[in-house]
């Protein structure tokens, strides 16, 4: 995470997350209006929570001047390269991680807001 | 807006065989957002950053820097990304930031969209006057 705000203290969470080191959690699969930090070939995708990076300013909020409160928790999920990609071809061990934002992420059985 | 003294090579403000990709993607796909999908060999090469992209990058630093605060880097990248998708795919890196820092400012209330165009039509004919060649080519808003 770069380009945090420098407001955000890292690894200081005032709120709880959701999410836990070693949760199964499903990115959501749904279209954003505006800047939007969650790729698409993730939308819609299973994967585990291996870290919690903090809580930032919502990107989505500053891309209009607007403050980016409340700050949001950001994890980095690890997918398997297979769920990924339909004709993939390497190792079935082969993993992508990605730091995605906590209204990204639901419980894999979850419906996407 | 780029009334840049015309260059040949790689530091033109446009290159004219880039092509326009075609999206394979879904409604709410941005036009930025081309993970995953075939297009070929990434382009590696380097080259030189010319002045004018050197200036570029230290005009956003200082707008978005503390003292400043224009606005967030988000806004950028929100700026680019809502580029069609044939002006995101034909300009360069700079290019993209360029345009996004001055339609910034503007949307910030710093300066004016008129300023701006009164102030690149000042500059253009400086050049003309100093018997250089200028750009006819202007970006888009």
């Amino acid at each position: 995470m770069s380009q945090a705000s420098p407001k955000a203290v890292f690894g200081a969470l005032k709120t709880k997350p959701r999410f836990k080191v070693g949760d199964t959690v499903r990115v959501d699969q749904r279209a954003a209006l505006g800047h939007c930090r969650t790729p698409w070939y993730l939308r819609g995708k299973p994967g585990v929570v291996v870290a919690i990076h903090g809580a930032y300013h919502d990107p989505e909020r500053l891309a209009y001047h607007r403050p980016g409160l409340p700050e949001q928790v950001l994890y980095k999920v690890r997918f398997r390269q297979q769920d990924l990609w339909p004709r993939y071809q390497g190792l079935e061990t082969d993993r992508l991680e990605a730091d995605i934002y906590e209204y990204w992420l639901g419980e894999p059985k979850e419906k996407s807001r | 807006m780029m009334a840049a003294v015309q260059r040949p090579g790689p530091n033109a403000m446009t290159t004219p065989e880039r092509q326009t990709l075609k999206r394979d993607g879904g409604k709410g796909r941005a036009v930025h957002d081309v993970g995953g999908l075939e297009f070929g060999a990434i382009d590696r090469s380097e080259h030189d950053l010319a002045l004018w992209e050197k200036r570029t990058d230290a005009i956003l630093i200082l707008l978005v820097g503390p003292k400043k605060g224009a606005f967030k880097i988000d806004a950028m990248r929100r700026v680019i990304e809502d580029y069609g998708q044939q002006d995101y795919d034909r300009t360069e890196y700079y290019e993209k930031w360029i345009r996004a820092v001055r339609n910034l400012i503007v949307e910030q209330e710093i300066v004016t969209a008129k300023e701006i165009d009164e102030r690149m039509a000042e500059v253009a004919k400086r050049h003309v006057k100093a018997g250089r060649k200028v750009s006819k080519a202007k970006i888009a808003w």
